[in-house]
């Protein structure tokens, strides 16, 4: 056989419409149509996605929220990825979830208020922020007495401070059951179950009361020692 | 949209119950309204949000500009009756004050916390106020960081804050106000304070200066008991006993001024007097007993107060009797920091180290905690070190120490010397070209002041029955001494006066003085004036005296004038010692015919020894210790009714007051007409 002689062109067009030609160009038709669509549904899923998560917190106290986006309306008649979503979100309402453990966020103004009664009344942050390596211990000790005296004073004037053990250090305790963990830690060897004997080795402390000042609106409390210039 | 609404409907739902209990506070406590208005819209969207964030969204609606979180619990206070002291100290101020709606209830006082900026920005409750003013630059401080809990826009800026920003900036600092309201030679009323300031800074007057402290005062005790304003209460207003009428006519305008016109004064020592009396809980009239001579040494942050109370007995029940106050002596325990200071200075500078201004400040600061540690401990010495001002404290900062000999000699020598009580507060004639200033004493020797007193009021008891004085006796000798001020805390330096004060009355033959024991050195002014509201009320012993001075107007005397020579004075007596409260008298031989409109002076007199020189008594002559010239005082006789220029004929008399000021009055001859005679300020 010559090789030559089944050499296809193909530049030919089919001049007639055979059976085959039809199922053919049906089958690709249907393919794009298919294609395009899920094109479609999957760019309306995104946008669905990134809308559910900007409302997210209004969806989590009421879910009819989500009903009321006309846009889901649409998704809806169209596809049905999304409303399984909205279905996901109203599970998350319906199911009550544990009580979520709540962290306190620490109050920075009150913190930065003793920085300032420390910095201001016993020069706090200058003596620690102060390169002790280039001191000798004479100097240092000397400075010690006056940041000492004057943080002495804050901590008095603005808290009340009680030590928990009433009795004294080295002294033998015994802890019944019920005790306040927050205020005494047992350490080493803690075996069985309370009435625990042991030694007082830190006798604790705690602030009974707190009297810092009150600020005024728009008191700006990251400052905590203007700069000052002398005129 | 709409289920926003109806979410805002259901969370505001579920707020109504705690709305309605709030609606219950609101009747009763008309002050936190403004609270509880707290805008609904963010508790509504915030209602499930934690409780943290809600409470931020509060503090940022707060009305008020400062978010009180107070000490002291706001007193619904209503239908309540106070006795209030107020102490108006020359460095700083203190309230006390007692419930008296029941007289009958026991007798409890307290010292309120006074809310007062400490710097910028910054509310503090303190006990004290201290009695400053500063007159701010308007860059110098960050915008709205001077407000109160009760004011936005304060006029002055007072109190602790005043006190540490004029520490640096000195030429802004009004202080000593008050010793400036006795200052004969100013006028009171006159914008001279600071007396230093450049030209820009705004001046106020001493007056002014008394005013804004009794302003802050009556505003804080209102917000603390807005039911029960300051007006309202039974108040008393502490005054140094050696206060002129002038000055006492001043303090009692500046609490007129602030809305307090019933205020009340009463001296100093006798209000110490008072709170010993109340701190020993009847025991007194064990400790005091008939014949005694209690002399009271008031020794304050700038001025020395003395006075002497006789303890007498009437049907009997003992009697108290302020008999003798002492001189305006400016010297008090801020000199003997700044001794100490001074005396450290110099052996620094012994190095050949010059010692800037802030440092001699820093170091009087710490002479002052260093005396404390001295006296309430065995060590010889204490360390000073006064660092940097820079972030760098350690390089740049000044040692020294102060030893316990150096203590002894410049507080105890210095300022106690162990002299015979012949001796007398040295004078030197001032130097000529002295700057405007406040007279403060010459010589530090309080012990010289004491002796020159005591023997000045040598016979002050004289007519009372039970004290008397050994033969030969060179001064008056106390039986019992109390002690006021801070400064006594340190026992060495009453331990040293006592002694002194000892060996004076052992060299002429008389009992040792004892120590009244048990007084509150710091607060005893501020207690004894609430216990005085209390005691007026009929309860319990009350001080008597009176006026503690004799006055007298000067009158040429008919006398042909020479050349040259100012013409003769003659002292009328027109207000004799111990004048009660509430008595008048008047002088009606003396005639004098006053032209309708004009002005007309008198030179004014005083005396706190001559106690036997009744109304209309005539001095030729006198000793110099003896009368003591005060400002002049002045007459203007108003044309209503009266032709201009017409001589109306008329005469003096004076009136002690209910209140404790001296009033003087000329009254017309003919008909029912009577003026107000001023104590003259300006000079």
């Amino acid at each position: 056989m010559d090789i030559t002689n089944y050499t296809i062109d193909l530049a030919l067009k089919p001049t007639t419409l055979d059976a085959w030609h039809v199922c053919l160009a049906g089958t690709s038709a249907i393919l794009a149509g298919a294609l395009i669509l899920t094109l479609l549904s999957l760019v309306m899923c995104m946008a669905r996605r990134k809308e559910n998560n900007a409302a997210e917190p209004q969806i989590k106290i009421v879910e009819k929220i989500v009903q009321a986006e006309p846009i889901i309306q649409i998704v809806e008649k169209i596809v049905e990825v999304p409303v399984e979503r909205i279905v996901e979100v109203e599970k998350i309402v319906q199911i009550p979830a544990p009580a979520p453990v709540v962290l306190k966020e620490a109050n920075s103004d009150a913190a930065l208020q003793l920085l300032y009664l420390l910095q201001n009344d016993a020069r706090f942050i200058d003596f620690i922020k102060e390169d002790m390596g280039a001191h000798s211990d004479e100097d240092v000790g000397m400075v010690a007495r006056v940041i000492h005296e004057g943080c002495n004073k804050v901590l008095n004037e603005h808290f009340t401070f009680t030590s928990i053990a009433k009795e004294n250090e080295g002294d033998k305790i015994t802890l019944i059951e019920g005790y306040d963990a927050a205020k005494v830690r047992v350490t080493g060897n803690i075996v069985g179950n309370p009435p625990f004997t042991g030694t007082i080795i830190h006798k604790g402390w705690q602030v009974t009361d707190v009297r810092l000042p009150s600020t005024v609106q728009g008191y700006n409390s990251n400052v905590i020692a203007p700069a000052e210039v002398e005129l | 949209m709409s289920f926003f609404e109806k979410m805002k409907k259901q969370a505001a739902e579920t707020v109504k119950p705690d709305e309605a209990k709030k609606e219950d506070v609101k009747k009763s406590d008309i002050k936190s309204e403004v609270k509880t208005e707290e805008p609904k819209v963010e508790a509504v969207t915030e209602s499930k949000v934690d409780e943290a964030k809600k409470e931020a969204s509060e503090l940022k609606v707060e009305p008020a500009q400062v978010a009180v979180k107070s000490t002291q619990k706001i007193d619904d206070a209503t239908g309540k009756k106070f006795a209030v002291g107020i102490d108006l100290g020359t460095t700083h101020c203190v309230l006390s004050y007692a419930d008296i709606t029941d007289v009958e209830d026991e007798f409890s006082q307290q010292v309120m916390g006074i809310s007062q900026l400490t710097s910028p920005s910054i509310v503090e409750e303190k006990l004290q106020l201290p009695s400053f003013i500063y007159q701010a630059n308007d860059a110098e401080l960050p915008a709205n960081s001077i407000v109160l809990p009760w004011n936005q826009k304060p006029d002055f800026i007072v109190g602790e804050i005043a006190r540490s920003l004029g520490s640096k900036t000195p030429i802004r600092l009004v202080s000593s106000a008050k010793s400036w309201l006795c200052h004969a030679g100013v006028d009171c009323k006159s914008a001279i304070l600071p007396a230093d300031a450049p030209d820009e800074v705004q001046k106020v007057s001493p007056f002014e200066a008394t005013k804004a402290y009794l302003e802050h005062m009556s505003s804080a005790w209102l917000h603390l008991h807005p039911n029960a304003p300051l007006s309202e209460q039974d108040l008393v207003l502490t005054v140094p006993a050696s206060f002129d009428p002038a000055a006492r006519e001043l303090t009692v305008e500046a609490a007129r001024a602030v809305g307090l016109s019933h205020a009340i004064l009463l001296e100093e020592p006798q209000a110490a007097l008072y709170s010993w009396i109340e701190q020993t809980q009847g025991e007194w009239r064990k400790q005091a007993k008939t014949g005694d001579v209690i002399l009271v040494i008031d020794v304050g942050g700038g001025t020395t107060d003395l006075s002497l109370i006789a303890v007498t007995e009437k049907d009997g029940v003992l009697d108290l009797t302020r008999v003798a106050v002492g001189e305006h002596i400016l010297l008090g325990g801020d000199n003997m920091d700044l001794a100490l200071a001074y005396t450290v200075k110099a052996k620094i500078e012994k190095d050949g180290k010059r010692l800037e201004p802030w440092q001699i400040q820093a170091l009087t600061h710490g002479c002052r905690d260093a005396k404390e540690k001295i006296f309430s401990s065995d060590v010889a010495s204490v360390p000073l070190v006064v660092p940097n001002r820079g972030s760098s404290l350690i390089d740049g900062t000044l040692r020294s120490e102060l030893t316990r000999d150096e203590v002894n000699s410049v507080l105890i020598e210095g300022f106690l010397p162990n002299v015979p009580v012949s001796e007398r507060p040295v004078s030197r004639a001032r130097a000529g070209l002295q700057t405007k200033g406040l007279p403060y004493a010459q010589d530090a020797g309080i012990t010289r002041h004491l002796a020159a007193f005591l023997a000045k009021q040598q016979n002050a008891a004289d007519d009372l029955d039970g004290i008397d004085l050994p033969e030969g006796a060179t001064f008056l000798h106390p039986t019992a001494v109390l002690f006021n001020g801070g400064v006594f805390k340190a026992d060495a330096l009453s331990q040293r006066l006592m002694d002194v004060l000892n060996e004076w009355l052992k060299t002429e033959n008389s009992p040792e003085a004892r120590l009244l024991e048990g007084a509150d050195l710091d607060l005893a002014v501020a207690r004894g004036a609430t216990y005085y509201g209390f005691v007026r009320k009929g309860k319990g012993v009350r001080i008597k005296g009176g006026t503690a001075a004799a006055y007298y107007v000067g009158i040429e005397s008919a006398m042909p004038s020479v050349p040259g020579m100012p013409p003769e004075i003659q002292a009328l007596c027109i207000a004799p010692f111990g004048m009660e409260e509430g008595t008048k008298v008047e002088l009606p031989t003396d005639e004098f015919g006053l032209i309708v409109g004009e002005q007309v002076r008198f030179r004014f007199f005083s005396s706190t020894t001559r106690r036997e020189d009744v109304v209309g008594t005539r001095l030729d002559y006198w000793q110099d210790d003896e009368i003591s010239e005060l400002n002049e005082i002045e007459i203007t006789l108003d044309q209503e009714g009266r032709r201009s220029g017409e001589v109306v004929a008329v005469h003096l008399g004076s009136a002690v007051t209910e209140v404790g000021t001296l009033e003087l009055q000329a009254f017309s001859n003919k008909d029912n007409g009577h003026w107000k005679i001023e104590f003259d300020v300006r000079n």
